[in-house]
């Protein structure tokens, strides 16, 4: 893992986890760029990985300054190896039809709300300002991704079985959502954020009442475990990492 | 020697890049202007943390102080207290409207988790004024504006959302 130089290891770890969804999602969903259904959510989904992309580069920035060894925004970015990567295994699954991309959307997104506003009263005051910025993108991201959820849970057949086959299928990675380990334990103890186990409470009060709207069964918590943000990822990741670097890996330090 | 009352004047007279009827002060994004002996410095707030023009406003804003009598400009970016498009001047939101983009409506920023449907609403159309108005995307040509259309007239427009 990244080597922290910082008082606390947890700190960095803590923010290098946040960082990291908001990256691999953005990037996720920027592949939408030209290829949505429709022009309005081509321009919603584009729009939406600036924001994601926007606040990772204000949380990588500050990752970098805790690290305390010069590494900047596009350094964290673009030059780690993938066990170094800190991101939930949800947000680097591929996007397949735009049923599946809404869903994984609102999943994420309910949980982004729940956990902005919670660190908006980070003891770690940067943390807290992009906390707050972040939300009011966040609210945005997940009343959008909601409102498709149930269009298309309510909507047709074909549609509605669609995105109950993605939420069946996406369900079971929200269990990292709530998993907790030491780094969480230190962060919460020193007041940075939240431990993720007390989360869920709060995300499915904002979840569960899309589903019912949409028409979607909430699907049965299961054993299913995923590791992405201690650093274990799914075979999908590399293939990310290599369309995400290969323009710094290929000219380093390259500027236009 | 520029003061802080001519570096803000001069600051008035620099438009936002996607919505150049409104300036920069009008929009609320500049928190704060210091001077020491020609040396200035310009605190920013972002409106959107992804938000492309971010870059351009601060080279437009360096250009317009040195082009005021700046001897050297330094920016600075500060998140909080977040900007709220609350901020946006009563004027400036007729200059929008006239612009054919509806200002933001009532107070940004709800309290609570509303999952759904939370933004739902009904403007009136900029150019006619009728209120048979429907949301197309709540994301149009920038993340700060939704796109809309009068079923009285027939025009899109752009609605500034509350944020």
């Amino acid at each position: 893992m990244t080597q922290a130089n910082s008082a606390n290891p947890a700190h960095l770890e803590y923010v290098l986890r946040l960082a990291d969804n908001v990256l691999i999602l953005g990037q996720r969903i920027s592949e939408w760029c030209g290829h949505a259904p429709v022009i309005e959510e081509d321009l919603a989904l584009s729009n939406m990985a600036l924001d994601l992309i926007g606040q990772a580069r204000l949380l990588l920035t500050h990752a970098g300054r805790l690290e305390g060894r010069g590494r900047d925004e596009d350094q964290l970015a673009f030059l780690r190896v993938e066990r170094d990567y800190r991101n939930l295994t949800l947000v680097e699954v591929p996007n397949q039809d735009f049923g599946r991309t809404v869903v994984r959307n609102m999943l994420f997104g309910a949980f982004q709300v729940v956990l902005w506003e919670r660190l908006t009263a980070s003891a770690d005051s940067e943390l807290a300002a992009i906390a707050a910025k972040s939300l009011k993108e966040a609210r945005y991201h997940f009343s959008h991704a909601a409102e498709w959820v149930v269009r298309l849970g309510d909507g047709t057949a074909l549609s509605h079985d669609k995105v109950q086959a993605a939420l069946d299928e996406l369900w079971p990675y929200t269990n990292e959502f709530f998993a907790s380990d030491e780094t969480d334990a230190a962060a919460a103890a020193a007041g940075i954020g939240p431990a993720s186990n007390t989360l869920e409470a709060d995300w499915e009060n904002a979840v569960l009442p899309v589903l019912a709207q949409a028409t979607l069964v909430a699907p049965a918590r299961t054993p299913f475990k995923t590791f992405g943000k201690f650093g274990r990822h799914s075979e999908h990741m590399g293939h990310l990492l290599a369309t995400m670097q290969y323009m710094q890996r290929t000219y380093p330090g390259a500027q236009w | 020697m520029l003061t802080e009352t001519e570096a803000w004047q001069a600051l008035d007279a620099v438009p936002d890049p996607e919505i150049p009827v409104v300036s920069v002060t009008e929009l609320g994004i500049i928190r704060e202007v210091r001077c020491n002996d020609g040396a200035v410095t310009v605190v920013v707030t972002p409106t959107y943390s992804g938000c492309p023009a971010t870059e351009v406003i601060g080279l437009a804003v360096r250009d317009a102080l040195l082009a005021a009598g700046a001897r050297e400009v330094a920016m600075e970016t500060q998140l909080h207290p977040a900007w709220t498009s609350d901020w946006i001047g009563e004027a400036a939101r007729e200059k929008l409207r006239a612009y054919g983009i509806v200002p933001p409506e009532g107070r940004a920023a709800p309290a609570a988790v509303q999952p759904i449907r939370f933004m739902r609403r009904t403007l009136a159309c900029p150019r006619c004024g009728s209120t048979d108005t429907e949301r197309l995307t709540e994301f149009g040509s920038t993340a700060c504006k939704a796109t809309w259309r009068c079923r009285a007239c027939l025009e899109p427009f752009e609605y500034f959302k509350p944020i």
